[in-house]
């Protein structure tokens, strides 16, 4: 965690207009110690005060899973993928989708959070949101643990399927970033999204596939669904974790990965063009 | 060149106003759409009815303008100037938190920017914790953090509650830890605002002694401040700004003079309806007015250390009052009285008539130290009684070393008063060794 400016003490830095965009990406690079002390401060500060602290991460999607599980696989009497117990299923999509909906609602309050950084302090401003991402994925492993010990009480084995799941978790984390850095950016000038993204974030979970198999959906319906790019993640993790019970459907996976590349490329795009303009509008 | 640590050339800062709720420091989703769509149907109106389409709603509003300079490695530079005069911006545009608009700046050396105390602090990290995440943010890297974590630790005297989450600190302590941190930054340049407006008057007197050891270890600064005290003490250099350009740059002492004088500040005022600090009943004495001149029977706010300073006194009585005593005070910046003229103390007994009476109290050498002070007066029936009225802080003036301003006869060097308030000329003179 060493700053690059150690080693040329004296540099010179020219300041001028449009020139922090040129050195963008080497900038990011020279300040990674503060990514991940921001990072840190983020999981330090995460279940401080809390009385059952970090027992949440374990609770939360065991309780989203039990109530999933009843609604969708008892009273509504959905079809589980091939023969994997319904709840497995739930909590095999549960593991994304969590990580989507924590890291997005916690990215894109990320810059108004640390108002005072953004004023008072330079660093690349990507550094803020992309820090809420590791939160959010130790949260993750945390889950995926959980998972092993459900299929472990369910005698349910993974097949080799699972060395494919690092792939999709990359491509979770990219469905992430897009949206999370398009949204931080316009929180910055509209607090409207402040409101928005609660709300869109409980409607995508009824949207996506979490509580259900995609495979319920119709036919000719799913290449059209698998434009929420959340689709391809979940059958994705479904087809790492439960083996071949659940089939993957390749064409919507291809769409779901152009939509998550599209958004990583617009989100990116939208932050570093109105970055420069986040300490006068804080 | 290479002993130039920051070098600007046209720099410029601009933003855009917009007129209607220039207040409103964001906006809403529907206001953007509300007035994109006005905005469209306005222009599309007027080009429709061949008028030019401008856009008459933004003003341009430049925070800096044409700003030029150079700073030699190891100068201590104050910006001085008013509120708005565009001194934060400089900071702002310097340390990188804002892309200028127009010019550019060259920078050789690694930068360290203190435009808070205590940016980023964590209020459930303990102050352990807060030394690392503060240093970091600040650029310091970990090694180094490590490396002066002592030094940190003891300049702000929190040993005991080190473990203890800093929302626990009491304001001091939380202060003197953020002080601490930015205090042992290792940059050859450090810009900093406004810092020394936060702690007790002692933590004041501490961090100027460490930014003084700072300044003596040969690193640039840039040091934004209003208070003149700190500034001339420090300071080599000193930049006026004024509406966003550089007024003066040069000699620290020239620089302030420059902007004392220029800051119109009342020598008079009429207490009719006075809105500070006042009390007392007024059942046989009101002071109306207050007004102060210097030697020449000129009314200014400027003073020289050790010159006179007269003051005029309008009271007003509802009687006639045998034996009642004055007074004026002269307090600091902070408020702390430092000279209470008292007419008793020398012999004045004046004999009051009902209507108004004209006083003037001349104090021949103005013993204190060059600071900001304030003049108040007050009036008691007779020694032991609550003021009849007292009046806090009516007027301000500002004492300056006239030496630094040139002044060829005033007799005092630039001054480090090491908190000292009061100077009293005195006689001095060499004896023998032998004689008795």
């Amino acid at each position: 965690m060493k700053f690059s400016t150690d080693a040329i003490p004296t540099q010179t830095l020219v300041l001028e207009p449009g020139r922090i965009e040129r050195n963008y990406w080497a900038d990011l690079w020279r300040y990674r110690g503060l990514f991940f002390i921001l990072a840190w401060r983020d999981l330090a500060v995460r279940y401080k005060q809390t009385f059952i602290g970090i027992a949440w991460v374990i609770l939360r999607p065991l309780l989203a899973m039990i109530v999933l599980t009843v609604i969708f696989g008892r009273v509504a009497g959905m079809p589980s993928d091939g023969g994997a117990p319904y709840a497995l299923m739930v909590f095999a999509a549960m593991l994304p989708w969590f990580l989507f909906a924590g890291s997005l609602s916690e990215a894109s309050n990320s810059l108004i959070a640390n108002a005072a950084l953004v004023g008072k302090v330079y660093f690349p401003r990507l550094i803020i949101p992309a820090a809420t991402l590791v939160t959010a994925m130790v949260e993750f492993m945390i889950s995926l643990l959980i998972l092993f010990g459900l299929m472990f009480y369910y005698q349910y084995a993974p097949n080799w399927n699972l060395l494919f799941l690092p792939a999709f978790i990359l491509l979770a984390l990219a469905t992430c970033l897009g949206p999370s850095l398009w949204l931080a950016a316009l929180n910055v000038k509209y607090r409207d999204f402040r409101y928005v993204i609660p709300f869109a974030v409980q409607f995508g979970l009824y949207i996506s596939p979490v509580g259900f198999s995609s495979a319920a959906v119709p036919e000719q319906w799913r290449l059209l669904y698998s434009l929420n790019p959340m689709v391809g993640v979940i059958d994705g993790f479904r087809w790492c974790l439960l083996g071949d019970v659940s089939r993957l459907y390749w064409p919507g996976l291809m769409v779901s990965c152009l939509v998550a590349a599209s958004l990583l490329w617009l989100g990116l795009r939208q932050f570093r063009r109105t970055e420069k303009a986040f300490a006068d509008l804080i | 060149m290479s002993d130039i640590a920051i070098s600007a050339e046209y720099l410029g800062k601009m933003y855009m106003l917009r007129h209607r709720d220039t207040a409103a420091r964001y906006q809403t989703l529907r206001e953007s759409l509300v007035d994109g769509v006005q905005h469209w149907w306005g222009n599309a109106a007027r080009a429709w009815r061949g008028e030019r389409i401008g856009n008459s709603r933004q003003e341009e509003f430049w925070a800096l303008h044409n700003i030029n300079f150079d700073i030699r490695v190891g100068e201590v530079v104050g910006v001085i100037g008013r509120n708005g005069a565009g001194k934060s911006t400089l900071l702002k545009v310097l340390s990188r938190i804002t892309e200028p608009t127009r010019g550019r700046v060259r920078i050789r050396g690694r930068v360290a920017s203190l435009l808070e105390v205590g940016t980023g602090f964590h209020p459930e990290l303990t102050g352990r914790e807060n030394i690392f995440l503060n240093g970091a943010i600040l650029g310091m890297t970990r090694t180094e953090i490590q490396g002066k974590f002592d030094e940190i630790v003891a300049f702000a005297e929190i040993e005991k509650f080190l473990d203890t989450p800093v929302k626990r600190y009491s304001s001091g302590m939380y202060v003197r830890l953020a002080f601490a941190v930015a205090a042992h930054l290792e940059a050859e340049i450090l810009m900093i605002d406004e810092v020394l407006a936060v702690g007790d008057a002692a933590f004041q007197k501490k961090c100027l002694g460490k930014m003084g050891d700072v300044a003596q270890a040969g690193r640039t600064i840039l040091f934004v401040s209003h208070n003149m005290g700190p500034v001339s003490q420090l300071c080599h250099k000193a930049m006026l700004l004024d509406g966003g350009t550089i007024q003066c740059f040069g000699d620290v002492g020239q620089t302030i003079g420059h902007y004392l004088s220029d800051i119109s500040l009342a020598s008079a005022i009429e207490l009719e309806h006075f809105k500070g600090s006042r009390r007392g009943l007024r059942e046989f004495a009101e002071i109306k007015s207050i007004a102060i001149f210097d030697t020449n029977r000129q009314p200014t706010t400027v003073f020289g250390m050790g010159e006179t300073l007269a003051i005029r006194l309008g009271i007003h009585c509802k009687k006639h009052v045998n034996g009642a005593i004055f007074g004026i005070m002269l307090r600091n910046s902070i408020g702390i009285l430092i000279h209470d003229f008292r007419s008793a103390f020398d012999g004045f007994f004046p004999a009051f008539a009902p209507g108004l009476n004209v006083l003037e109290v001349t104090v021949p050498t103005l013993s204190v130290y060059p600071g900001q002070y304030t003049i108040g007066a007050w009036i008691q029936q007779q020694i032991g009684i609550a003021s009849d009225d007292y009046v806090n802080d009516a007027l301000k003036i500002s004492i300056i070393d006239k030496k630094l301003l040139g002044d060829a006869n005033a007799n005092f060097e630039i001054i480090s008063k090491e908190g000292a308030e009061v100077y009293h000329p005195c006689t001095w003179r060499m004896l023998s060794p032998d004689s008795e």
